[in-house]
C-alpha cells in the first residue's frame, strides 16, 4: 500500500514521515518517528497511556490517524522537559513517588500538562476528573494527584 | 517488640535511580525493543471455548508475500510434566500447552498457531489464511457445574489428586486439599451465634497497563536473546528452555522495564513462540499482545465459590470455623486454592477449624498469580462472616478481631508458630485512627476487614562493585516493578555507610548477574535486599582487610564505620581513616578490583498483616457506590522507602476496591468473554477514588537485618470485605457476592 508524506512539528522540531493511510498517530510516532515514550496500553482510547497534545488539545494518539496530524503541532512526553531541566510535573512525580511501574507515567504527565496549560490552579476534583481518562494500576492515584497539585503550586509560585 | 533503630538512609524516600528515565519517556518497556530486519509475530487464537483441534494447515499463510515463518502446536516438542518456577509457576507441561494448544483448545482465545511477517498487517492477514479444523465441544463455564459427576471433561487424564484413594474415573476437580485442627462439632456447640454463607466472586484480571511484549532473535549458532517485560527473566528463561527443549545456556533473557504485573507476568505466553518463529525465519521477531488478547488469554485470577460457617461466643471468642472453597483454575490445574485455604483463618487464633479446597478446571484462561494469590477470595468470605458475627453480638468489628488476633507464638493454621507479627499493633492503630474515631458520614456505611499474606523468601543473588572513584554499582536480578532499585540502594547505603547518591542499582540480564527468582510473593525487598546487604558486608570485609594490609595490622584490628576503615577501639595507630574512595583508589596495589557478592535462599519472610476500613456511600437510584474515605494500616516490618510502601498500600487498596465494586469477567453461554477491554472491564479511575490514607506499622521481621517484611500483596486482600461490610452498613442489606456493581446493588435493594 502506498504511503503518505505527512508533515508535522513534534516537540518544536519539523518532522516529516511516511505513514500508511490506516496508521494511527500512536503507531506512526513509535514506529516511524522513534518516539517510544508514548505507550500503548489498550489501542482503544480507554487507558490514556498514548496521550499527546495535538495543536493544544489532549488526544489519545491511538484514536487519531497519522494522516490527520498533517500540519499539526504535536507535544509528546519527550517534549515536556524544557532545555536541560525537568518540567515541574516531572520533578513532582519523582518527589511524590507518583509512579511505580512507570508505564502510564508519560501519558499522565502529558495529560496533566494539558490540564495545567488551561487551568493553572485546578482543585482535587478537577484533577481527578481531568485524569479520569488515564489508567494507573499501581498507585491508586493518590500520589499522582498530589504531584499534580504540587506542580501547579510550583508553577504558580516558582521558588 | 524490638526497639526502633535510627538509620541514616533506610526509612527515607529519595528519588529512584530509574526515575528520570521514567518521567521523560526514555525508559524501555517490553514493546520498545526494535531490531534491524525485525519481523512481527501474531497469534491465531481459538474461536471456541472448548474444541478438539483436528487439523492445522499453515501452508496458505506461509505462501503469502511477507510471511517468513508460521508455527502451530506440532512444531513444539512434547514436554514432560514437572513443577517449575516459584509464585506463578506450575506444571511446565501445562504451561507449554497454554503457550500453544496441541490437541485441544481449552478456552476462547487459546493460542493455536502463530506467524511472523514483515509487518503487523501482513501477519494479521496471514492468520486468516491459516486453516484450522475444530470439533467444538460443550464449554464448562461454571465451577460448581464443572464439579458435578456427569460434567463434560476438559482433560480425560485428570484424576483428582490428594484423595485417600485414586479415583476410578477422571474429573474436572484437579485436586483437593484439607487443613484441619481441633474438634469442629465441639467448637460449634460452644458457640452462642453461628453465621453461615456462600460467597461468589467471578474471575478478575491483574489489569497491568502494559500488554505482554517480547522481541526474540536467534542467530545461526542457535543462540537466542529475548527482551521481554517479565517479573522474572530467569524463570522465563527456564520455562522457555523446558518448553522448547533448549539448553539454558543458549537462551539469554533481558528484562525490560515492566509496566505492571501483579503476578500476571510470572509466566511465559509469547516468549517461546517468538524464539521458535525467529529460529524458523532467521530474523528477529517482535510480538506484542493487544489489550483484548491480554484479557482473553493471560492472567486472570480464579473465580470462586466460598462457603463459610463460623461460630462465636457472645464475648467475641471464635469457637469454630469451617470453609469450603472451590476455585476456578481455568484450562489447566493450578488455582491458588491452597494459599486461599492457608490464609483464610491466618489472622486469628482458632482452636477448631476445617478448610476444604478444590482446584477446578473450567474452559476459561489458565489463571496466573494475582497479588496475594487466592487470599482475597477466601478472606473476603470469612471477613464478611465475621462482620455478621460482630453485628449479631453487638461488638465493634475491631474489638472482635482483637479478641481473636494471632500474635507471636500463635500456631498458624498452616503449621508453624508465628514469630513477632504486627496484627494486634495494626488493630490497635486502627482503633485510635482519626478516620475510625470520627462518626460515619450521614448516609454512608463503614466497613472493616483484616488482610494477610505469608510473603516468601526464595533465591536471590547480588553483586556489589566498587568503581575506581568509590562510587558503587549494585547489580541484582529482580525486575523493578515498583521502585525496588531505590530500596536496594538505600540498604546498600546504610550497610556501606556511604550516601545513597553514590550508589546506582541495576537489574542485570540473565548473563550479567546471578539467579533470582521472580519479583513476586513480596520477596524482592526482603530476599534480594538480603543478598544486597550480604554483598555489601562482603565488600566491607574486603575493605577492612585491604586497610589492614595498608596499615600493617591484622584484619580484626580494623573496623568499618560511617563508610570508612578505622583502627578498632584499643588499637593504637596513627593512621588516617580510609574511605571507600580511598580503598578503591589504592585497589590496584591491594589486590585488584573490589567486588562483593552474595547468593542465598532466603528463609524467614515475615508474614504481613493489615487492617483496612473505609466509608462508602450507595446511591439508591443508580446502585453506584462512592468511596468517601479509605484507610490502610499495615505492618511493613521496616519500611525501607516509606513512600513506596505507602504506594503499595494505596495501589493495593485501589485494586481491591476495583475488584469489589466493578471488575469481573462476563461470559456468554459459549464461553466468550464479553468485556475484553478497559471500557467494559472497568478498573478504578482517578475520579472513582478519594485520597487513600495509610499508616505504616513497624514490627521488625527478626529474619532480616533491617526488619523488612514484604508489603506488596497484603494491601489487596482486605478491601474486598471492607467494601462488602460498608455496603451492608450503609444499606442494611447483606450482599454476599462480588462485584458490588450497580446492577447487583439495585437487585439486592429491591429485594431480588
Amino acid at each position: 500500500m502506498s504511503k503518505m508524506h505527512i508533515h508535522t512539528t513534534i516537540n518544536g522540531d519539523q518532522v516529516d514521515f511516511l505513514g500508511s493511510p490506516q496508521q494511527s498517530l500512536l503507531d506512526a510516532l513509535r514506529d516511524e518517528v522513534g518516539k517510544l515514550g508514548t505507550k500503548e496500553g489498550c489501542g482503544t482510547g480507554d487507558c490514556g497511556a498514548c496521550s499527546v497534545i495535538v495543536d493544544g488539545r489532549l488526544v489519545c494518539s491511538c484514536l487519531m490517524l497519522a494522516a490527520e496530524a498533517e500540519g499539526a503541532e504535536i507535544t509528546t512526553i519527550e517534549g515536556i522537559a524544557d532545555g536541560d531541566g525537568l518540567h515541574p510535573l516531572q520533578e513532582k512525580f519523582l518527589e511524590h513517588a507518583a509512579l511505580q511501574c512507570g508505564v502510564c507515567t508519560p501519558g499522565f504527565i502529558v495529560a496533566a500538562k494539558a490540564l495545567l496549560d488551561r487551568d493553572p490552579n485546578p482543585d482535587e476534583r478537577t484533577i481527578r476528573y481531568w485524569l479520569a481518562g488515564n489508567l494507573c494500576r499501581c498507585t491508586g492515584y493518590d500520589k499522582i494527584v498530589r504531584a499534580v497539585q504540587d506542580a501547579a503550586e510550583q508553577l504558580a509560585h516558582p521558588a | 517488640m524490638a526497639e526502633a533503630v535510627d538509620y541514616r538512609y533506610v526509612g527515607t524516600s529519595p528519588v529512584r535511580p530509574d526515575g528520570v528515565d521514567k518521567v521523560t519517556g526514555r525508559a524501555q518497556f517490553g514493546a520498545d525493543q526494535n531490531l534491524p530486519n525485525m519481523l512481527h509475530g501474531r497469534v491465531l487464537r481459538s474461536p471456541h471455548a472448548h474444541a478438539r483441534i483436528k487439523r492445522v494447515d499453515l501452508s496458505k499463510a506461509l505462501a503469502m508475500d511477507g510471511v517468513r515463518a508460521a508455527v502451530s502446536g506440532a512444531d513444539f516438542p512434547a514436554v514432560e510434566s514437572g513443577e517449575i518456577g516459584g509464585e506463578g509457576g506450575g506444571d511446565v507441561a501445562d504451561i507449554a500447552r497454554n503457550v500453544m494448544a496441541r490437541d485441544k483448545a481449552l478456552y476462547h482465545g487459546h493460542a493455536v498457531a502463530a506467524v511472523a511477517a514483515t509487518s503487523v498487517e501482513i501477519a494479521e492477514r496471514a492468520l486468516e489464511a491459516i486453516e484450522v479444523e475444530y470439533e467444538a465441544l460443550p464449554p464448562v463455564l461454571d465451577v460448581l457445574e464443572a464439579m458435578a459427576p456427569d460434567a463434560t471433561l476438559l482433560d480425560e487424564q485428570c484424576f483428582t489428586k490428594n484423595l485417600p484413594e485414586k479415583p476410578d474415573k477422571p474429573s474436572n476437580v484437579a485436586s483437593v486439599m484439607t487443613l484441619a485442627r481441633g474438634d469442629l462439632d465441639a467448637g460449634f456447640e460452644q458457640a452462642d451465634v453461628v453465621v453461615e454463607g456462600e460467597y461468589r466472586i467471578p474471575m478478575a484480571h491483574q489489569g497491568y497497563i502494559e500488554p505482554h511484549a517480547c522481541t526474540a532473535t536467534v542467530n545461526e549458532e542457535g543462540k537466542a536473546t529475548v527482551w521481554c517485560c517479565t517479573q522474572g527473566h530467569f524463570e522465563f528463561r527456564a520455562m522457555t528452555s523446558k518448553i522448547l527443549k533448549w539448553k539454558i545456556s543458549d537462551l539469554k533473557f533481558v528484562a525490560s522495564e515492566i509496566g505492571g504485573g501483579f503476578g500476571g507476568k510470572t509466566v511465559v505466553y509469547l516468549e517461546p513462540v517468538a524464539v521458535l518463529l525467529s529460529k524458523h525465519a532467521g530474523r528477529p521477531v517482535k510480538m506484542v499482545m493487544s489489550r483484548e488478547e491480554v484479557f482473553r488469554a493471560t492472567g486472570p485470577t480464579s473465580g470462586s465459590v466460598c462457603r463459610v460457617k463460623v461460630g462465636a461466643q457472645s464475648n467475641g471468642k471464635i469457637t469454630a470455623a469451617k470453609a469450603w472453597l472451590a476455585y476456578e483454575a481455568g484450562a489447566f490445574a493450578g488455582a491458588p486454592v491452597m494459599p486461599g485455604a492457608m490464609s483464610i483463618f491466618a489472622p486469628y487464633e482458632i482452636e477448631n477449624f476445617l478448610v476444604e479446597g478444590h482446584d477446578v478446571l473450567v474452559n476459561k484462561p489458565k489463571v496466573a498469580a494475582y497479588r496475594a494469590p487466592g487470599a482475597p477470595q477466601a478472606m473476603h468470605a470469612f471477613e464478611v462472616a465475621l462482620d455478621d458475627i460482630a453485628r449479631q453480638i453487638g461488638m465493634d468489628p475491631l474489638d472482635l478481631r482483637l479478641a481473636n488476633a494471632a500474635d507471636e507464638g500463635t500456631q498458624a493454621p498452616y503449621g508453624p508458630k508465628f514469630p513477632a507479627i504486627g496484627f494486634k499493633a495494626c488493630i490497635e492503630a486502627a482503633k485510635k485512627h482519626p478516620n475510625y474515631t470520627k462518626p460515619v458520614p450521614e448516609g454512608a456505611g463503614r466497613g472493616v476487614a483484616a488482610g494477610f499474606w505469608f510473603n516468601i523468601g526464595m533465591q536471590s543473588s547480588a553483586e556489589v562493585r566498587i568503581n575506581e572513584d568509590g562510587t558503587v554499582i549494585v547489580m541484582e536480578g529482580s525486575p523493578d516493578i515498583g521502585g525496588s532499585r531505590a530500596s536496594m540502594g538505600l540498604m546498600a547505603a546504610e550497610t556501606l555507610g556511604v550516601p545513597y547518591e553514590q550508589i546506582k542499582t541495576y537489574v542485570g540480564d540473565t548473563e550479567s548477574t546471578g539467579f533470582c527468582n521472580v519479583t513476586g510473593g513480596s520477596r524482592t525487598t526482603f530476599a534480594t535486599g538480603l543478598a544486597v546487604v550480604q554483598a555489601c558486608e562482603d565488600i566491607i570485609a574486603q575493605c577492612k582487610s585491604r586497610a589492614a594490609a595498608t596499615w600493617g595490622m591484622d584484619d580484626d584490628q580494623v573496623e568499618w564505620q560511617d563508610g570508612q576503615a578505622i583502627p578498632a577501639p584499643g588499637v593504637n595507630a596513627d593512621v588516617k581513616p580510609l574511605s571507600l574512595a580511598d580503598v578503591a583508589a589504592s585497589a590496584p596495589k591491594t589486590g585488584g578490583p573490589i567486588l562483593g557478592r552474595a547468593s542465598l535462599n532466603a528463609q524467614g519472610a515475615g508474614a504481613s498483616f493489615a487492617v483496612n476500613f473505609g466509608d462508602l456511600k450507595v446511591d439508591p437510584e443508580t446502585g453506584a457506590v462512592e468511596v468517601l474515605s479509605f484507610t490502610g494500616i499495615q505492618d511493613a516490618g521496616k519500611a525501607i522507602h516509606p513512600a513506596y510502601v505507602e504506594g503499595q498500600m494505596q495501589g493495593g487498596a485501589a485494586q481491591g476496591l476495583g475488584w469489589a465494586l466493578n471488575e469481573e469477567y462476563i461470559y456468554d453461554a459459549n464461553g466468550v468473554m464479553e468485556n475484553a477491554g478497559f471500557l467494559d472491564y472497568r478498573v478504578p479511575v482517578a475520579s472513582d477514588l478519594p485520597m487513600i490514607d495509610t499508616q505504616i506499622v513497624e514490627v521488625p521481621n527478626p529474619s532480616h537485618p533491617y526488619g523488612v517484611r514484604g508489603v506488596g500483596e497484603t494491601p489487596i486482600v482486605a478491601p474486598l470485605a471492607v467494601a462488602s461490610n460498608a455496603v451492608r452498613d450503609a444499606t442494611g442489606v447483606r450482599i454476599n457476592d462480588l462485584p458490588l456493581s450497580p446492577p447487583r446493588i439495585l437487585a439486592a435493594l429491591s429485594g431480588e
